[in-house]
């Protein structure tokens, strides 16, 4: 099993190296980056390229630990006995699973996604050190072990919202995937839209590019953001020059919706845009 | 050579365990590097490292241990040696024979290109060795002459030599700081301020209700909820932001961040050295949008714990006469302002991010001391804990 990228998703060479590590030695890998760098989409594309099935658990605020494992549902027990049902009396009729068991005892070895793992409450990575650890944990109600019989390629995919604990760091594999340079991100776009045109992109980009520069901006742009706007730009049939002329009477890019998430933002880069307009003329 | 790496590691304080040591052991032994540099970096980076912080100080250390895997010197180094002075250096040293050899061996732009190389990397980190220019030196390059038979440049494009590139480049060097504490420790120590209570939407199942009611019940079943527990304490967090406050911003920035997604009820504001009647919200907007104490005090509740951040060192009449103040003319003293926030509140302390060994020094300090009850803590992860303690009383 390996993984070196496949035909939708480029691969760094250190991200490719830290996959198979984590796919070989059988540990979590624990993917962080700015939002918008493909971490989500890192755990699909493994799946694709391995041809594994993959288990998605979305981690919320109200998320816990347990619920990965197994649920008891006492009250429809507690119905059904009411009712005199016969599945009352096999307390197993009443667990839940969880995805890290669906996880643990899929027919193949799958990738378990756990997405956005800081979302959750501080102490939830705690609650699943021995989990992750040994990939087995015990169900009380039916006083049964459950036990991996492939290890799962669990991925982890963390916005740096909390910081996580040393004892859960210490069981995974890390990667931060650094914002793709100007060669990479053309790399990306060819990768998702093949017939742009270059010299749409090659403006496209330094537009993108400008626009990360700016400072102070509450949400820099970032590559998902990036292939939407150029997917806008294909859609509207926008011309190269259109995102050139600096000086027309726009200030700010066409469909920058796309590209600045909150109007602070796009506030202070039409000042921005106009003081260096206003520097030009003088 | 992987024992001291490790031990290195640890050195520059990157936080590695016997664990990681083992796990990159494990990966070495089932060739999951392939026996690359450019892979047993990234492969070493993705094992040991846990946190982008930390992407440096490895790049830093990594470098350093495995500098005898260099075979060239990095491209892209751009400091000025003239070049003629470097060609009649050459020139006056090398006998026609030798000059033969070296066209021979890659042309004598080439040469000079590499010998530029080797010259700016001995200015630039002054390391010793049989690698860099000297008198009566081994070196291929040296004052004494040039050694057609060391000569082995011209080969920096090499795997070796493109992975150095990666690590000298040290691209996460902005990434890292050198926190001592971290978020995630004072968000640990303001757990203790948790005061669950069920509000809201009832979820969960109540069980012992359900019990008592389903036997009062006849037995039949009657099942009952409760809302969930939640976290209920409310909290005012007070900064005094500016002057003598600039010098502790850091460690304000990490307990206000780690204070804001703890607590569900936070509030904020903003003073200068002492509270007086007007507080505020934006600092940038602190004239025009300004919030009156008088109102903050019939604004939230009497159960608001109250929290002041700050060094709460200044004149002493800053706090004790009416008209103290150094910005504006304030009627009534700072003091009044404090003994009337400790009457309205039970619960306050006040965090200083002054040493607690030099507070005797400061008679300000002492001030707010008494005023605040002596309930002023220390701004550290043992003061955090003991100022929690004492909001929960």
């Amino acid at each position: 099993m390996k993984f070196t990228g496949t035909d939708s998703y480029v691969a760094s060479d250190d991200l490719r190296v830290a996959v198979n590590a984590a796919i070989a030695l059988q540990r979590p890998l624990l993917i962080k980056g700015e939002p918008g760098t493909g971490k989500t989409v890192l755990a699909h594309e493994v799946a694709k390229a391995l041809k594994a099935p993959i288990i998605e658990w979305h981690i919320k605020s109200t998320t816990k630990a347990q619920q990965g494992l197994y649920e008891y549902d006492a009250v429809s027990r507690l119905r059904d006995s009411q009712l005199g049902d016969e599945r009352v009396k096999d307390i197993a009729n009443y667990i839940k699973r969880g995805k890290l068991w669906d996880g643990f005892t899929a027919p193949e070895r799958p990738v378990l996604l756990i997405d956005e793992i800081d979302k959750a409450d501080i102490e939830f990575p705690n609650d699943l050190l021995l989990e992750l650890d040994r990939m087995e944990f015990y169900v009380y109600e039916t006083q049964q072990v459950i036990k991996a019989e492939q290890r799962p390629i669990v991925m982890i995919t963390s916005n740096n919202e909390k910081e996580l604990p040393d004892a859960f760091l210490r069981r995974c594999f890390f990667h931060y995937i650094r914002f793709p340079d100007r060669e990479t991100m053309t790399q990306i776009v060819d990768v998702h839209f093949p017939d742009l045109q270059r010299n749409l992109l090659r403006e496209a980009l330094n537009v993108f590019y400008d626009i990360r520069e700016v400072p102070g901006l509450k949400k820099k742009p970032s590559t998902s953001e990036l292939l939407d706007w150029l997917k806008l730009l294909m859609v509207e049939d926008m011309s190269p020059d259109a995102l050139r002329s600096k000086d027309s009477k726009q200030l700010i890019p066409p469909l920058h919706g796309a590209l600045l998430k909150n109007e602070q933002d796009v506030h202070l880069f039409e000042r921005l845009a106009f003081m260096a307009r206003r520097e030009q003329r003088q | 050579m992987f024992v001291n790496f490790f031990l290195e590691l640890r050195q520059a304080k990157v936080p590695v365990s016997i664990k990681e040591y083992l796990a990159l052991m494990e990966a070495m032994d089932q060739n999951v590097a392939e026996s690359s540099v450019d892979d047993f970096y990234y492969l070493s980076r993705a094992i040991l490292v846990k946190d982008e912080r930390n992407l440096d100080k490895f790049d830093r250390v990594f470098g350093h241990i495995f500098k005898g895997l260099e075979a060239a010197p990095g491209e892209g180094i751009t400091a000025e040696i003239p070049e003629e002075w470097l060609r009649k250096l050459a020139e006056k040293l090398l006998t026609d024979e030798e000059k033969a050899q070296i066209e021979a061996l890659g042309g004598w732009d080439k040469i000079m290109e590499t010998l530029k190389k080797r010259l700016e990397e001995q200015q630039k980190r002054h390391q010793g060795g049989s690698k860099w220019i000297g008198t009566a030196g081994t070196s291929p390059f040296g004052a004494h002459g040039f050694n057609p038979e060391g000569v082995r440049i011209g080969q920096d494009k090499n795997r070796e030599g493109r992975a150095v590139k990666v690590w000298d480049k040290r691209e996460y060097k902005n990434l890292d700081d050198t926190v001592e504490i971290g978020t995630r420790n004072i968000k640990i120590a303001l757990r203790r301020l948790r005061k669950f209570a069920r509000e809201g939407a009832e979820v969960e199942l109540d069980m012992p209700d359900t019990i008592r009611s389903t036997a009062r019940n006849a037995g039949y079943l009657d099942i009952k909820m409760i809302p969930e527990r939640r976290n209920k304490v409310k909290l005012l967090l007070l900064f005094d932001i500016g002057g003598s406050m600039d010098a502790h911003i850091r460690v304000c920035e990490e307990l206000f961040s780690a204070a804001r997604t703890e607590f569900k009820h936070l509030e904020f504001f903003y003073f200068h050295n002492c509270l007086y009647e007007k507080l505020w919200k934006d600092n940038r907007r602190r004239h025009v949008d300004t919030f009156s104490t008088a109102q903050l005090l019939h604004t939230y509740p009497p159960d608001y714990k109250i929290i002041f951040v700050g060094d709460a060192s200044m004149s002493p009449y800053e706090i004790a006469y009416p008209g103290g103040s150094v910005e504006h003319w304030n009627e009534e003293a700072g003091q009044v302002w404090i003994q009337r926030m400790a009457e309205t509140y039970r619960s306050m302390v006040w965090l200083n991010p002054v040493p607690e060994r030099h507070w005797s020094y400061t008679p300000s300090i002492q001030l707010l001391q008494q005023l605040s009850s002596n309930r002023m803590f220390p701004l550290t992860l043992g003061g955090l804990d003991s100022a929690m303690k004492e909001l929960n009383k």
